[in-house]
């Protein structure tokens, strides 16, 4: 079922994650008609070089990857950008974590695994303070 | 000394992570105890290095046809052995991720490795090991835990 709102304005989406089909899923499953997926990276260093060039609304963010870790990109997104919408999707279960990536700049936590719905679900949740 | 509810972690992260990534419940075996350092691996391994509070290794390891099947449950059409070995590396990474929530944000996990086509390159840090026998459809895989 795709949600949609045609009252509001189309935002972009940029997917992080070091995993492949972690971000395809998240291209795939993610059924909110607003968002438009613009660019999708594999590390937090190339992140911020795509965040620059797509200027996106709205951001996946995976915290342990290689070159530069969420946590850092997210600090760093949010001060090119402190408008910036940030959804961390990440195993990392614990609540500490959690605590530090919301004090760092981002929005909302998502643990993996996740199912499509609660993906949906976050995502909804995040738009609403946009 | 590993305790029993340190096993029990590993074990509902596994059974949490088919439940809902391949929305299809995996039986868990008994947990045993590996002194040989030789827990044995499967086709393809995604491996965890543990270090802070606990330091070691955690992987995960499966058949080829496992992953498959796993990778098309979570609608992936791309079944090619790049997508195999990014799913073995990311089921390991979840798991261990997820054992954060018992074990606190001193157990430091990192990005993972992964051995593919080359068992007897998978090896331990220590002797002692914990293995967790996974059995999802027809297939059978394993958690190995070896931390000190």
């Amino acid at each position: 079922m795709e949600i949609t709102d045609s009252t509001k304005a189309t935002l972009k989406l940029m997917i992080v994650d070091d995993s492949n089909i972690i971000r395809r899923r998240i291209e795939r499953s993610q059924q909110i008609a607003r968002l438009e997926v613009v660019g999708s990276a594999s590390n937090g260093r190339a992140a911020v070089e795509m965040f620059i060039r797509t200027q996106p609304d709205v951001v996946t963010m995976d915290l342990t990857m290689p070159e530069m870790d969420g946590v850092e990109c997210v600090e760093e997104l949010v001060s090119l950008n402190s408008n910036v919408l940030i959804l961390v999707v990440s195993a990392l279960a614990d609540k500490a974590t959690a605590v530090e990536a919301i004090e760092k700049g981002a929005n909302g936590f998502l643990c993996k695994p996740f199912t499509d719905r609660q993906l949906n679900d976050a995502l909804e949740e995040l738009l609403s303070e946009a | 000394m590993f305790k029993e509810a340190e096993i029990r972690t590993f074990v509902e992260g596994t059974t949490n992570y088919f439940e809902v990534s391949a929305q299809q419940s995996a039986t868990v075996g008994s947990p045993y105890l590996v002194t040989d350092g030789k827990p044995g691996a499967y086709e393809y391994t995604g491996v965890i290095g543990i270090t802070g509070a606990r330091k070691g290794i955690v992987y995960f390891t499966a058949p080829r046809g496992m992953l498959t099947v796993l990778l098309m449950r979570m609608q992936e059409t791309d079944t090619s052995d790049e997508n195999i070995k990014d799913l073995v590396g990311e089921v390991a990474n979840t798991i261990s991720g997820n054992a954060r929530r018992d074990f606190g944000k001193n157990f430091v996990i990192s990005v993972p490795v992964v051995i593919a086509h080359e068992t007897e390159k998978v090896t331990t840090p220590h002797t002692r090991s914990f293995v967790i026998p996974i059995n999802w459809r027809t297939h059978s895989a394993k958690l190995v835990v070896c931390l000190e």
